[in-house]
């Protein structure tokens, strides 16, 4: 333990200089490219990196801590905070996880609707990926191109639910709104414009020299070495397993849509690039078939469990047992039967799970908040040794870690 | 030979302003203000929105730098956590006088939803700020107001004279 | 006056009204028979080892091991029965009530598309065996468990803290931890950054956000009455525009009526 002294963080105690001459380099925890609060202690050889030890936490807010002093339905901006990027998909993590608990079941027109909201928010999220992964290689025009597309996708979220960022959008046993007037329209000619765009990127990227000289053969990632870190997502479907929760453990109506997994071999960065392109296509088809599929369902949004969720606001408004039961509701919270239940989801950047432990207060006792960039960040720690320093940053960058959701 | 005849008494023609330096000083001062790269959490994402392409931060003249021995202004953008704070007061110390904090967010205010054993409960505990900007997250507009509202403070302020301490908490 | 009675041992938050008759429903827990794969893997399990209950939960497997042979079923559970993830792992605090903690390893298997969760207990002093040489993801879920419960691992190559800085003191998601931090917490920063002595400089957190005092200007001043730091308060409304009076050389002001609308997004 470090004796308390002003303004002398723990890198001082470090020894910089070694005998069989490696240098230690500190990278981070402010560094432009590390995605956020990262530090990294590498052990360089040259400019090899011989040993890395990522250090986090500089973000850790104790969401779990306050999981635990939260009504449910408290606790779901907060999960906005986790993964920034694609708040949705937390959102729904979370409310799945609880839907689990609960058994409820949630109308299909909420099913859809929050199906278009995740896969919007998956094409935000890899847009966004791409921007800072391609700003740190040093292709500055994707990220400006990329932002364009995004700030289109984000119109659309905001048009539907009032936030750019941190959207909130789904509640426990369905969504809180219809969608407006015209959105699906909006979200028609997004669809139909994100293609060229896509094919844009590509244009730019996939046969640009710098581009592949920086990802071919970096980073990579066997499928023995993916299993064992408990990796996900892209991280896995790009070492060649064909691992897609929406596929193979289908929630809402992902069974009913038609999509591929995309699944690259070459298992190096390169691969986990059009990988990521591919799965935006595959987003879009996705939203393709949702659309005819609302405009064949019934206006119910929320579901009917008046145990557990407050009636929709005109019964409230207007009938006494309704409000009774939404005043119950807000103030102490619902009361979920005693068990646990552990739920998996597909976030953008992985399986996003939540462990919930209910002692049938309305407070959870426990809840673990499984998130793939932990799991990624952890992976470093073998994934960067044999790298060179310039490589560090690209491996980090084509990782797609978030540090709201590494640290908590 | 051709002949530039040029009417220095029309309007706007004369190559001639006349001004104070505090003026002129903090005039330049307010116009290009470079920020750190310092992304935190869900806020430096709005920040990056408003650098890049629809809301386009350079026109005011800010360009985000990576080092803070080149940077004016400190943009806090996300939550300040207790484990993070040296090393946030360690930044600010390294950047060059004069130099202004702008606190992104309702976690960089006052701790903002994270009321926990790990947030620091506004980050004027650490370093003394001139902007607040409420929101969680603020939109890019937000971002570019306070910027505004910066350059107009700096504006006012004189560049001869020492500076006042700054307030903390 | 009577302070209210607190449970130092579970200082989390309660309910504050409970039903004396209320019975919390339980979540049912099938047999294990109802599932082929489960109940082979369960029946592999008991030839092996001794196990104790085991149940299907929401179409999930858990099954309650020894905490003293866990890395040995757990190198079971990877080579012969497949399960090659170790999704999640992490500890629940039964302290308060059995004075030991519940372990759970989540366990993925890719190929038989099957959830399993082990589970074992251990008492507050004892340690658990690191189990990273089978799972590497346990590396740092090792490290975050006992970051935050304070469960120590035997056999970790690195077991230092992971989320909170090294010289924090107590475990935080323990229940008998604040949410909001014991007093080393509380001043953790003020006393690192500026030392001990800073503390009654700078003051207590203000941790009451819902705090409206318009007459303080130390924090949040009344909106469109801000007054320097420390003046006094004034019923003045003051106008907060982004340029001065006079206007700014080159910069020219946006007028309203100036202003080009778009009609739709381009």
């Amino acid at each position: 333990m470090q004796k308390v002294n002003k303004l002398q963080p723990f890198f001082e105690n470090l020894v910089f200089e070694r005998e069989d001459n490696h240098m230690i380099v500190n990278f981070g925890p402010q560094h432009p490219s590390s995605h956020g609060q990262l530090r990294l202690i590498l052990e360089l050889d040259g400019e090899m990196v011989v040993k890395a030890t990522p250090d986090i936490g500089y973000l850790h807010r104790g969401m779990e801590k306050m999981a635990e002093n939260m009504i449910y339905n408290e606790f779901l901006p907060t999960t906005d905070r986790m993964d920034y990027i694609a708040a949705t998909s937390n959102n729904y993590g979370f409310a799945l996880a609880v839907e689990k608990l609960l058994d409820i079941e949630v109308p299909r027109r909420a099913k859809v609707i929050r199906m278009m909201l995740l896969e919007l928010n998956r094409i935000t999220s890899h847009l966004f990926w791409l921007a800072c992964h391609a700003l740190d290689i040093g292709a500055m025009t994707i990220f400006l191109y990329t932002f364009r597309e995004r700030e289109y996708a984000i119109d659309l979220i905001e048009d539907y639910c009032g936030a750019r960022l941190t959207h909130s959008s789904i509640r426990i046993g369905g969504v809180p709104l219809d969608l407006p007037k015209d959105w699906i329209e909006k979200l028609q000619a997004f669809v139909d414009r994100l293609p060229a765009d896509i094919a844009d990127y590509e244009g730019l990227l996939d046969q640009n020299r710098i581009w592949k000289m920086r990802l071919e053969g970096v980073g990579v990632v066997t499928p023995e070495m993916a299993q064992d870190w408990g990796c996900s997502g892209p991280m896995l479907r790009g070492s060649g397993i064909a691992w897609d929760i929406r596929k193979e453990e289908p929630y809402e109506l992902y069974d009913e849509v038609e999509f591929d997994v995309p699944v690259s071999t070459t298992c190096d960065s390169y691969g986990r690039y059009k990988l990521h392109m591919e799965e935006m296509r595959q987003s879009l088809r996705i939203l393709k078939q949702l659309m005819p599929m609302y405009a064949q369902t019934t206006p119910e949004i929320m579901a009917h469990a008046p145990q557990y969720i407050s009636a929709p606001k005109e019964q409230i408004m207007t009938q006494n047992y309704a409000l009774m039961q939404h005043f119950v509701l807000v103030t102490q919270g619902m009361r979920p039967p005693v068990g646990e239940v552990y739920v998996a989801t597909e976030s953008p950047k992985g399986e996003l799970g939540f462990y919930i432990n209910s002692q049938g207060d309305p407070y959870p006792y426990r809840l673990k908040l499984r998130t793939p960039s932990f799991f990624h960040t952890a992976f470093l720690q073998e994934l960067l040794p044999g790298h060179y320093l310039a490589d560090v940053v690209a491996i980090i960058g084509n990782s797609n870690i978030v540090f709201g959701e590494i640290d908590r | 030979m051709a002949q530039h005849k040029i009417n220095y008494l029309q309007e706007g023609g004369l190559p001639v302003a006349l001004t104070t330096v505090d003026k002129l000083v903090q005039w330049g001062r307010s116009n290009s203000l470079w920020p750190l790269t310092y992304g935190l959490a869900c806020c430096a994402i709005e920040m990056m929105a408003t650098g890049a392409s629809r809301y386009d931060f350079d026109r005011f003249g800010t360009i985000f730098r990576a080092s803070p021995r080149q940077a004016d202004v400190l943009i806090i953008a996300g939550t300040l956590t207790k484990k993070h704070s040296p090393f946030m007061r360690r930044l600010y110390d390294q950047m060059p006088e004069p130099k202004w904090v702008i606190s992104m967010g309702s976690c960089a205010n006052t701790g903002g939803m994270f009321n926990t054993y790990a947030t620091v409960q506004g980050a004027d505990r650490i370093i003394p700020v001139d902007i607040y900007l409420p929101g969680c997250a603020p939109r890019p507009e937000t971002l570019q107001y306070a910027l505004m509202l910066l350059q107009k403070k700096i504006r006012t302020e004189s560049a001869s004279k020492k500076l006042k301490p700054k307030r903390l908490v | 006056m009577m302070r209210a009675y607190q449970d130092k041992n579970n200082v989390q938050k309660k309910p504050y009204y409970t039903d004396r008759f209320w019975v919390a429903p339980q979540i049912p827990k099938d047999d294990v028979e109802s599932d082929e794969v489960f109940a082979s893997d369960v029946k592999a399990l008991k030839e092996n080892f001794e196990i104790g209950e085991a149940y299907i939960q929401r179409g999930q497997l858990v099954v309650y091991i020894n905490a003293k042979n866990n890395v040995k079923v757990l190198k079971f559970v990877k080579e012969k029965l497949q399960y090659n993830i170790l999704s999640e792992h992490s500890a629940i605090d039964w302290l308060a009530k059995r004075g030991e903690f519940e372990i759970f390893y989540q366990l993925l298997s890719t190929c038989k598309k099957k959830r399993m969760r082990i589970k074992c207990f251990i008492k507050e002093k004892e340690t658990l065996k690191s189990v990273t040489s089978i799972y590497k993801s346990a590396d740092w879920a090792e490290r975050e468990m006992y970051d935050m419960f304070g469960v120590i691992i035997s056999g970790h190559h690195y077991m230092k803290r992971l989320l909170m800085p090294d010289d924090w003191f107590d475990y935080p998601l323990r229940k008998t931890y604040p949410l909001q931090g014991d007093e080393a917490a509380q001043w953790y920063e003020i006393d690192k950054i500026f030392g001990k002595e800073y503390r009654d400089v700078i003051g207590p957190e203000q941790r009451d956000s819902a705090r409206i005092d318009p007459s303080d200007t130390h924090n949040f001043a009344h909106i469109k009455h801000e007054v320097p730091f420390g003046a006094k308060p004034s019923d003045k409304e003051v106008f907060t525009d982004y340029q001065e009076e006079g206007g700014v050389t080159i910069i020219r002001k946006l007028k309203k009526e100036d202003a080009k609308i778009l009609k739709g997004r381009p």
